[in-house]
Formats: C-alpha cells, structure tokens, sequence
C-alpha cells in the first residue's frame, strides 16, 4: 500500500468510494421506505421513479391511522413486547446469575438448544393448547410464546456479563453475613445494569418483530404490528404510500432503540459467541 | 415471626442454587420442553384440528410419507437446503471481502457499524413489504435502476425462475452486516507477528491472507456461517409475506409447507412429523459446522 506521497489521497478515496458502493444498498432500501412514504399516490407509483425531487404529502400516514385502528395494533406490540422483557427479565436475571455462578451447563445447553429449534414446532402444540384454553388472542398467549425466542436471549447475553462480576467483591459480602439474595441484589445486579439494559432492549426488539407465533395467536383484538402490515398487503388495491407510511412506523421505532444498545446486538445474535 | 423469616432467609440462602434458576427452569420446561415433546408426540398421530375425532396413534407412517411418498415435501427439503447455501454463501463472501476492506482505521468506523446493526434489527415483515414493492415487475424501482445500468428487466418474486434467488437477496441485504461485524472482530484480534514473519519472507499479500488470515479467522467465521445457516434454513417471516411459497410452489420452503399443513389444512399430525424432520436437518447443519471448526486442517 503506497503511504505519504502524491498517490495517498487517492488510496483514500478508492478506500472510500468502494465503501460507499458497499454500504449504498443498506441506506437505499431505508431511503426508498422513507421517501415512499412521504410521497403522494400518483407520485408514490410513477414510473420512472423519482429519486430526489418529489412533492411531500401526510397522506400515507393519515391514511394508516383513519383508515386501520393502528394506535391500538402499536398498543398491543407495546404491550406484549414490555410484558414479555419484563417478565423475561425477573425470570432470566437469576437464573443467568446462578448458571454463571455455580457453572450450571446442563441448563445452558438445553437453553441453547431451544435457539436452535424451528419455531413453529413450539407453535403447533400452542396453538393446540391455547384454543382449548381459550386462550387465542389474548396477551397472555403472545407473551408466553415470545418469551421462547426473548428468555434464552436475555439467558444467554447476560451470563457472558455475569461471567465478569468479580467474584473477590460477592465472596467478601458473603463473608460479612450477606445472603446469596442480597449479593446478587445489592452488588451483582448493580455491576451488570448495562448488560441489563441491553438485553431489555433485544429481547423487546425480537418480540417487536415477532411474526410467525403472532400472525397465528393474535386474533382482531390482539393483533401486532407486523400482522397488521401483512393484512394489508392482502387488499391489493392500496396505495404504496400506505404501506410503506406503515412499513416506516413499524421499523423507525426499532431502529432508534436498537442504535441505544448497538455495541450489544452482535453479541446477542449470536448468543454471546461473538463480543465486540 | 422474626425467627421464622430468619429461619426462612437461611434456608433460602442455603438453596439458592436451585432457587435462583428455579423460576426460569419452571418455565423453559413448561414453554419449550412440554411443546416440544407434545410435537414429538403428535407427529405420530393422525389428526384434523378441524375436525371433531380425536387423534389416532399411527406410529412413524408420518415420517414414511414425507421421506418416501411425499414428492412436495422433497422438493421442498431441497428447496430450503439451497435457499440457505445461496443465500449464506453470498453473505459469507461479500461479509468477508467487506470485513477485509474495513479492517483500518477510518474515518466514519462508528457510523459504518451503526448502519451494519440498521438491517439486522429492522422488522422482515416491513422490510419483505418494502422489497414486494421495489421487485414490482413494471412499477418496481429496482427493475427501474437496472434498466439504467442497461440490463433487461427481472421478474424477481413474480416468476419461478427467480422467486428464490429474490428471496435470498433479501436475506443477503439483511444479514451480510452481520458475517462483516463478526468477521471484523475477528480481525481485530489475530496477532501480528504471523505477517510480519511473512513479510520478512517475501510472501505476498494474496499468500498472507490465504495461509494465515484465513485460518486464523476460521474460527469466528464458522460461528458466523453456524448462526446464519441455523436462521436461514428456518426463514419463515420474508417468504410467507413476500409470496406465500409462489408462484407455483417455486419458493415453498419447509417451513412454508408445513405452516400450510398446519394451520391451513389443520394436518397437525402431519405437520408435526415435518416440524420434527426440520428441526433434524437444522442440527444436523449445525453439527457438520461444529465439526468443521473442530478439524485441523482447513
């Protein structure tokens, strides 16, 4: 590689113009959702497209929400996906902690196993069980069926974090009289807030874009956002500003919130085998 | 009372090692264990959800009927098999050139791995939205953009050609960012003595990469492709959304046919015994990749 001299600027631009070219397809899809939406009809289905200069209308955004009760879709998104990371937090914080402490690899492994399963295989037996239950479209089903892809996640994310508590600090509270509760309470818990954090967030990301346990167990009181949009496809008359209005409220939330825990989603993709 | 919550604090203290994962072992058993044994079970029966008769124990004339009589549910294995080859193949080489061409320091290193996580996290139903209208065979941008490179138009998920080759490119769209970041990070960690042993031997760049970073990056790679390959060969969201397995079955995935089975046809006997075949090629993708990144020789 030629350094210093005349030939340096232009490395550096190669350098850069093939990264523009890589990148160029993530940021265009983006760009074309967004622009899309904020196109009026005729505009939003012209062909040849319009790239830059375009006329900015509401319309598909006023569409998605008078036209589809799109508030209470994002009300029930919100819902399921808090319920399902708060109660796969309470659940999977201590048992995170004890499988890091006490090395329990048995239950790590069958934990591991369960990211590997297809999910309709769980789906079959709960569908089967909550209709007997009654239990279609309620939040309860969803919630307990996005805890399969949310708790192995914050399980497995948060051992790695647990892993780095100090085991000097915890060992001489214990000394001092401190119960295994309040050692994980007052000093283990406190030391891996980031982590927990992180977690939160992925865990509320996955079930956020649950599709596949949602489009079977949410019914019309239930629905969450990914359903509503695949609805919509389905009236094949509407307009593109529409769908791509929804496309973009769906995504935009999830995006601002997953760049909060950005230095922890690969590590939480690939259940903590990679750590950046 | 006071003695009786002491009394009570030191048992708990005493126990805590099965106290503390006992809440979440209650519910792994009864959300993932229990579900799965019933699937088992069920994949042995012969029943309708649909219908009123209760299930009929049939032993493994299921799993007879797909490997030897069901020609759809073949098709559909090969199908699956290589939607994931091409699809994580293709991440895998642009993810690695991409990590290669990255692995400096740079102006804009933040901002590039910001935009790397963008895709990933994005939800697939809008973003399988999004590319139904882009792939639009007379409106669709992207036959627009090769039109003025000067290549003829494509029918993309329209025809039964392509639909599959479609479908992984939105794969390869969404998760190529994540072979670069591991790939990168990998990087980030080999040694430098290697190449400047190498260096001093005259080897080439071409030689450096191909003798020591490539074995020394096995490793992160192979988590890499195992994780991609797990997801990949159960993709469900992009495909069910953008064609439903069509046209004409051309991008009938396992997953797709067995959803179908299941909750259209209510087949669950039937579907089960697939869920159960389906999970059997994922391990056993994941073990061949296990064992690769446990063998010596590269």
């Amino acid at each position: 590689m030629v350094k210093g001299g005349r030939y340096a600027w232009l490395s550096t631009a190669a350098f850069y113009g093939l990264a523009a070219l890589f990148m160029l397809p993530t940021v265009f899809v983006f760009y074309w959702m967004i622009t899309l939406s904020l196109k009026p009809q005729v505009e939003a289905m012209a062909y040849p497209p319009s790239f830059v200069r375009f006329s900015v209308s509401a319309a598909g955004y006023r569409e998605v929400f008078t036209k589809y009760p799109f508030f209470l879709y994002t009300w029930n998104s919100l819902v399921v996906a808090a319920g399902c990371t708060v109660l796969g937090l309470v659940v999977g914080l201590p048992a995170a902690y004890s499988i890091a402490r006490w090395r329990q690899q048995r239950l790590a492994v069958v934990i591991l196993v369960a990211r590997i399963i297809p999910g309709i295989a769980y789906l079959i037996p709960w569908y089967i069980f909550f209709r007997q239950l009654r239990m279609v479209d309620t939040y309860g089903a969803l919630i307990l069926t996005h805890l399969i892809v949310g708790l192995p996640i914050i399980i497995w994310v948060m051992i790695s974090f647990f892993e780095d508590v100090p085991a000097d600090l915890e060992d001489a509270a214990l000394i001092d009289g401190c119960s295994y509760f309040s050692a994980f309470w007052r000093i283990a818990l406190p030391l891996v807030k980031p982590g927990v954090v992180a977690t939160a967030i992925l865990s509320f990301v996955f079930s956020w874009n649950n599709f596949l346990f949602s489009v079977i167990l949410a019914g019309r009181s239930t629905r969450t956002l990914p359903i509503a949009v695949y609805t919509m496809i389905s009236y094949e008359e509407i307009n593109w500003g529409t769908l791509a209005a929804a496309a973009t409220l769906i995504t935009l939330p999830v995006l601002l919130v997953a760049l909060l825990a950005q230095r922890h989603i690969v590590s939480g993709l690939t259940f903590g085998a990679v750590k950046q | 009372m006071p003695i009786f919550s002491r009394r009570l604090g030191r048992w708990s203290h005493r126990h805590a090692q099965w106290l503390f994962p006992a809440p979440a072992v209650l519910l792994v058993a009864v959300i993932i264990v229990y579900p799965i044994l019933y699937t088992v079970w069920m994949s042995l029966q012969e029943w309708f959800a649909s219908s009123l008769t209760a299930p009929h124990f049939i032993g493994l004339a299921n799993y007879q009927k797909i490997t030897l009589a069901d020609a759809r549910f073949r098709e559909a294995v090969g199908r699956t098999i290589y939607f994931t080859i091409v699809a994580v193949g293709a991440e895998t080489i642009l993810g690695l050139a991409m990590a290669l061409l990255f692995n400096r320091q740079f102006w804009g290193r933040g901002l590039l791995r910001t935009l790397a996580i963008l895709p990933m996290v994005a939800t697939p139903t809008a973003i399988g939205l999004v590319f139904v209208m882009m792939y639009h065979p007379s409106l669709g941008v992207a036959n627009y953009l090769l039109s003025v490179v000067g290549l003829s138009p494509w029918r993309w998920t329209y025809s039964s050609q392509t639909a599959l080759y479609a479908l992984a490119l939105v794969d390869v769209w969404q998760w190529t960012p994540l072979i670069m970041l591991i790939a990168l990070a990998g990087l980030a960690s080999l040694p430098r003595e290697p190449y400047e042993a190498a260096h001093l031997d005259g080897a080439s760049t071409l030689r450096a990469f191909w003798h020591i970073t490539l074995p020394l990056l096995r490793p992160a790679l192979v988590v890499a492709v195992l994780f991609r390959a797990i997801d990949a060969l159960k993709t469900f969201d992009i495909i069910f959304v953008m064609t439903q397995g069509g046209p004409a079955n051309a991008s009938e995935t396992i997953n797709i046919l067995l959803f179908n089975q299941a909750f259209s046809y209510f087949n669950m006997g039937y579907a089960s015994s697939m869920a159960v075949a389906l999970f059997a090629v994922v391990m056993g993708a994941s073990l061949i990749l296990i064992k690769v990144r446990r063998s010596t020789t590269w």
